[in-house]
């Protein structure tokens, strides 16, 4: 029982990192009908931002002999590097994306796969390929809860992910462009008819994702502090598969498929060898993938009209 | 000066001319039908004067404004509401989220108050709400204000669209064939919704409709458009009585 709860922690923190950028690749599908490929290279160029600037705010705490507590540095970190990493996808909907909107998919999947690769190897070129480690904000603590090792750290990720979901769900169910996005999934034809810009629906689209990617990316950090060009990859991917298994386009999908893939993948290693890990999960998640092929909330989509 | 003027459109899909040469006049306050047999082109004049096409050749102002090269929504915001001849609803959307959505561009608040739920956003969205909740009692919908419009019949969904176009405040309103699988019933009710929003908004009307019973009690012109071109336009008695438009479009009738 112990072990089983220690496991369902260490579960929901690695299912935090999966839903918060399943939540992107999703967000992007349901309005333009493609898979943002160099989302995990998004998340890994979040990682850098917030690298960058937690290292800029020490400095100047250092330089201005102003020292604060790390928890307000973190805060800073995570708004800032989101702000910042939301023009990153802005950047890339502008000129990779919006050119092909009317092309292919299967152009703008290439498209997507390409920026991917021109991220990840302009880092390596401008940042060479030693890996950094970010730095340590905040100290561990451990807290033993009957028997189960809770660190301070595994509780404000797993609470600080929650809180963006739940912002993001206010947005999209309460507000005017969460309203526009919402319409744009179902049909996108009626909605440029009724006053609304796609060319400002998609951008936002993009710049929430990737700032759910960067915020991923901190998080991520906080708990593995080793920084490089491909720690985007495999993550990345194992993202897009919960955004599949969640169901295309959905939102609630994909957060929920994002913890259901950290569960498989944390509780195999309970029962198998650790080298079997992703072998087994993976195993699992095709048979899931057998018996719902749109996943956990998504439907038959029929071809959408497209303008 | 009319409120929408269409001089000389023409348009091609590749080799294909789909109209030809098309005029058109609609006045402030006026109701223009628009007949034809099926694939005459009615819905992609409807489709090149909204922008989702851009015609090959000719003029389109609305209100004095060039609307040519204009994108759909810029277009939709100079006062241009339309419906569809396929209902483009939102499946997942409930009707009263519809038409709050129509009212878009006029709630006037920023990404931190989406997000956080600033006094300002309750304001602007309760202010757009009752102006939704307003347009739905005109189109008889408050009752199924909270329903998914999936689950509501043929002739609630088009009131549901028509609301939707509404809340935009339009000053022309396209409505591609607004009665298409109505019943009898619903039909007469959509006469009286017409004419009551017609006089209320002071909107001008322009309609693609089959069914000419309804063509004829409300328009006040009509053109009938027989493969891209007009070859009638008039009066509904002059329509009525034109050999061309028995021929083409009655004509075509009787044989089905």
């Amino acid at each position: 029982m112990q072990l089983f709860l220690q496991n369902m922690v260490n579960a929901m923190q690695w299912g935090s990192f999966y839903a918060l950028i399943a939540l992107g690749y999703s967000m992007v599908y349901s309005i333009l009908m493609l898979f943002n490929f160099a989302h995990g290279d998004i998340f890994m160029v979040g990682s850098y931002i917030g690298f960058g600037v937690a290292t800029a705010l020490l400095g100047l705490t250092v330089a201005f002999n102003f020292p604060l507590p790390g928890w307000v540095i973190l805060v800073f970190t995570i708004i800032l590097s989101m702000f910042l990493t939301s023009f990153v996808g802005m950047f890339i909907e502008r000129v990779g994306y919006r050119p092909l909107r009317d092309a292919p998919r299967a152009s703008a999947a290439i498209t997507g796969l390409m920026i991917g690769i021109i991220l990840e190897t302009g880092n390596l070129a401008l940042l060479g390929a030693e890996r950094l480690s970010f730095p340590p904000l905040i100290d561990t603590v451990i807290f033993t809860v009957g028997g189960v090792h809770l660190t301070n750290k595994k509780i404000l990720i797993v609470g600080v992910s929650l809180a963006m979901m739940y912002a993001l769900h206010v947005f999209i169910q309460k507000s005017k462009w969460g309203m526009a996005m919402r319409a744009m999934s179902y049909d996108f034809q009626a909605v440029p008819l009724m006053g609304i810009s796609i060319n400002k629906i998609a951008p936002l689209t993009f710049a929430i994702g990737s700032g759910l990617a960067a915020g991923a990316g901190i998080l991520y950090s906080l708990a593995y502090p080793v920084l490089d060009p491909y720690m985007g990859v495999l993550l990345g991917w194992k993202a897009f598969v919960a955004a599949i298994l969640g169901g295309r386009g959905s939102i609630l999908g994909a957060a929920l498929a994002g913890f259901v893939l950290g569960f498989i993948e944390i509780f195999s290693v309970w029962i198998f060898p650790s080298t079997f890990r992703d072998v087994i999960a993976y195993s699992i998640i095709l048979l899931i993938l057998t018996i719902r092929p749109h996943g956990f909330f998504g439907q038959a989509h029929s071809t959408q009209l497209r303008l | 000066m009319p409120l929408l003027r269409v001089d000389n459109m023409s348009h091609f899909f590749g080799g294909l001319r789909a109209v030809h040469k098309y005029n058109l006049v609609l006045e402030p306050g006026h109701i223009v039908g628009l007949i034809g047999p099926n694939g005459a082109g009615k819905t992609t004049i409807f489709n090149l004067i909204t922008g989702i096409h851009t015609p090959t050749s000719g003029n389109i102002e609305l209100n004095g404004q060039n609307l040519i090269g204009r994108q759909p929504h810029e277009i939709a915001a100079l006062g241009l509401g339309r419906t569809f001849q396929n209902i483009l609803l939102w499946r997942h959307m409930n009707v009263l989220e519809h038409v709050k959505m129509a009212c878009y561009s006029q709630l006037e608040y920023g990404l931190f108050g989406a997000f956080f739920g600033t006094p300002r956003r309750h304001r602007e969205e309760n202010r757009i709400t009752a102006k939704a909740l307003h347009l739905l009692k005109i189109f008889e919908l408050s009752e199924y204000q909270a329903q998914l419009v999936t689950s509501l019949s043929y002739g609630v969904q088009r009131r549901v669209e028509m609301a939707r176009a509404m809340a935009i405040n339009p000053r022309v309103l396209f409505l591609d064939e607004p009665t298409a699988g109505m019943t009898p019933d619903e039909l007469n009710r959509m006469i009286t919704i017409i004419r009551d929003i017609h006089q209320n908004f002071e909107v001008a009307i322009f309609l693609i409709e089959h069914r000419l019973k309804f063509v004829m009690e409300l328009c006040e012109r009509i053109q009938t458009l027989v493969f891209g071109e007009i070859i009638a336009e008039g009066s509904p008695e002059e329509i009525q009585n034109n050999p061309q438009v028995i021929e083409a479009y009655l004509g075509s009738e009787d044989v089905s």
